[in-house]
């Protein structure tokens, strides 16, 4: 077990430099995320054009891996579909969790790849799927802040 | 070479080999174990009792007339009495084993507190409380309509005595208080605290999960009407615990829990309750736990407590103004009177990839909250690391706990 798995350099450059951490007053779908086990909060702000994801951001405070994983993803779903988001989130507790298969293809996961090491870590895993459970809330506009627990 | 032989030769290292677990390599690393306010280590001396009472004595207490129930109810009661003696209480009638101090709380709460509780009352604790002393109050005011008051602490992380004493008034029926806080290390004065409830006839429980393993506690110089404490941090079993309590009261309260063990006589009209403290104690209770307990306050007296506060006093010290050294870090919680616990921040790096990082360094630390939400509220943080002591401690483990932060602070910072 290698912490420069987990603390890959493409983490901590997001979490030192998280993108698109800024409120969107215009958002059309909000979703607030906490962990209570570590205090990580969240707030993803999505803006949905149609089917398509035209814009996305989130503010909030967390260890470098919510920080690091909420970058990541609001990177990767900028003009995405959100069938595509939704079959990215399908595919990334599996990918966190050391359940996704030796064999499933691995190529549309881009960057969020890095994110993997967190399997090793069970207790890091929740940090790295907030931002996801987040989004699912967000894309469902359930009301309701998500929790890790 | 006798463990009291080891302490006057001032070596913790001695100590230290009669935890077994001590020697564990983590991540291929020596365990430095800082994570005692959580739960401390046990020694040989009580995984031994627990064996032993499994392998020799298992049998129910207080039934049987075969010699194993004899010897079970020998375990189990001669536990009481060390305890009672421990912590001096008046009797070992003053004694009732609980799962831990959150069981002890829940039962003043329900069974003294509860009778007296009506809408408008208000039971007053402080804002350093752990949840085990937060909750159970809420739970309670929720059922009575009466309402929780917190006394406020200031930026050390000392609690405010003159407000607490300006929030005593006629409505406070009950008063909760943390003898050493396992967030922060403050020690509080709970003496002072009981002097002032006792002039007004209001009774007092002190949380002392953290207080009991690290210096010499008397619940009869503190005159506290209900001590709670649990055995893991102390060197014990998990599962154990006890309410201290005076006697007057525990007469007065009705049973918390029925079923076997707590009844004299059953009756479908009527039944008869034990007498104390067995009137608390419904159900099969942890009789193997108890003896590990036992064995433990063995372990500590002759290891002597006294020698354990002082040593420990020491090494937080050093640690303390070790760990300032380290660039970016905050203590959080620095109160002029402390124990066992240094609570912190490091600029640039969040607590919980700071207690991942450590790890793979072999250093044993808590992050999170601490099950303490309001103090870091209070202090405006969303989680802390924090390290804590036992005797079994060492300088090297802090010296490779701050090198590990400068780990921390090299990736992430």
């Amino acid at each position: 077990m290698d912490l420069k798995d987990l603390y890959q350099d493409l983490i901590v450059d997001h979490n030192r430099r998280p993108r698109n951490f800024r409120r969107m007053p215009d958002a059309n779908r909000v979703a607030e995320g906490f962990n209570p086990l570590c205090g990580d909060k969240l707030t993803l702000y999505l803006k949905l054009d149609g089917g398509t994801i035209s814009d996305v951001s989130f503010e909030g405070s967390g260890c470098a891996i919510s920080v690091a994983s909420a970058s990541l993803l609001t990177e990767r779903l900028k003009g995405a579909t959100v069938e595509e988001a939704e079959a990215l989130f399908a595919d990334m507790i599996p990918l966190l969790t050391g359940k996704l298969p030796e064999n499933a293809p691995r190529e549309h996961f881009r960057k969020l790849a890095a994110l993997e090491g967190v399997k090793e870590y069970p207790s890091r895993v929740k940090c790295a799927s907030l931002s996801w459970h987040t989004l699912e809330a967000a894309l469902k506009n359930a009301g309701q802040p998500v929790t890790t627990e | 070479m006798s463990v009291a032989e080891k302490l006057i030769a001032l070596d913790p290292l001695a100590l230290r080999a009669d935890f077994p677990i001590l020697a564990e390599r983590i991540h291929s690393k020596p365990l430095a174990y800082l994570d005692n306010a959580a739960t401390a280590q046990k020694p040989q001396a009580v995984i031994d009792a627990v064996t032993e009472y499994y392998t020799h004595m298992n049998a129910n207490v207080h039934r049987g007339v075969h010699q194993l129930s004899e010897r079970a109810t020998a375990a189990y009661e001669g536990a009481r009495e060390k305890l009672a003696r421990f912590v001096n209480a008046a009797s070992p009638r003053e004694v009732v084993f609980t799962r831990g101090t959150t069981e002890a709380i829940n039962l003043v709460a329900q069974s003294f507190v509860r009778p007296k509780l009506k809408p408008g009352d208000e039971v007053l604790v402080s804002t350093m409380e752990h949840h085990s002393n937060i909750v159970p109050w809420q739970l309670v005011c929720e059922q009575t309509g009466a309402k929780l008051v917190a006394a406020p602490i200031n930026e050390r992380g000392e609690l405010l005595l003159d407000e607490f004493e300006k929030l005593i008034n006629e409505r406070t029926r009950f008063i909760g208080i943390v003898h050493v806080s396992n967030a922060l290390g403050t020690v509080n004065p709970v003496r002072k605290i009981i002097d002032m409830a006792h002039a007004r006839g209001i009774a007092v429980l002190v949380d002392g999960a953290q207080a009991v393993p690290h210096a010499r506690v008397d619940v009869q110089v503190l005159d506290a009407d209900f001590y709670a404490l649990s055995g893991h941090k102390m060197y014990a079993p998990t599962g154990i615990g006890a309410l201290i309590a005076k006697a007057e009261h525990l007469e007065a309260m009705p049973p918390w829990q029925g079923g076997g063990e707590m009844i004299r006589m059953v009756r479908f009209d009527r039944s008869i309750w034990n007498d104390i403290p067995h009137k608390f104690e419904a159900g099969t209770p942890n009789i193997a736990g108890a003896a590990g307990l036992g064995a433990a306050i063995d372990y500590l007296e002759a290891v002597g407590m006294d020698r354990i506060a002082a040593y420990e006093a020491e090494l937080l010290d050093w640690a303390t103004r070790r760990l300032e050294q380290v660039a970016g870090l905050r203590i959080v919680g620095t109160a002029r009177d402390k124990a066992g616990v240094i609570s912190f921040m490091l600029d640039g790096v969040h607590p919980h990839d700071i207690g991942t990082i450590v790890d793979t360094h072999g250093v044993a630390i808590r992050t999170g909250h601490h099950c303490a939400m309001p103090v870091m509220e209070f202090f405006n943080v969303p989680a802390t690391a924090r390290a804590s002591i036992a005797f079994y401690n060492t300088r090297e483990d802090i010296e490779r706990l701050a090198a590990a932060l400068e780990d921390c602070r090299r990736m992430l910072a």
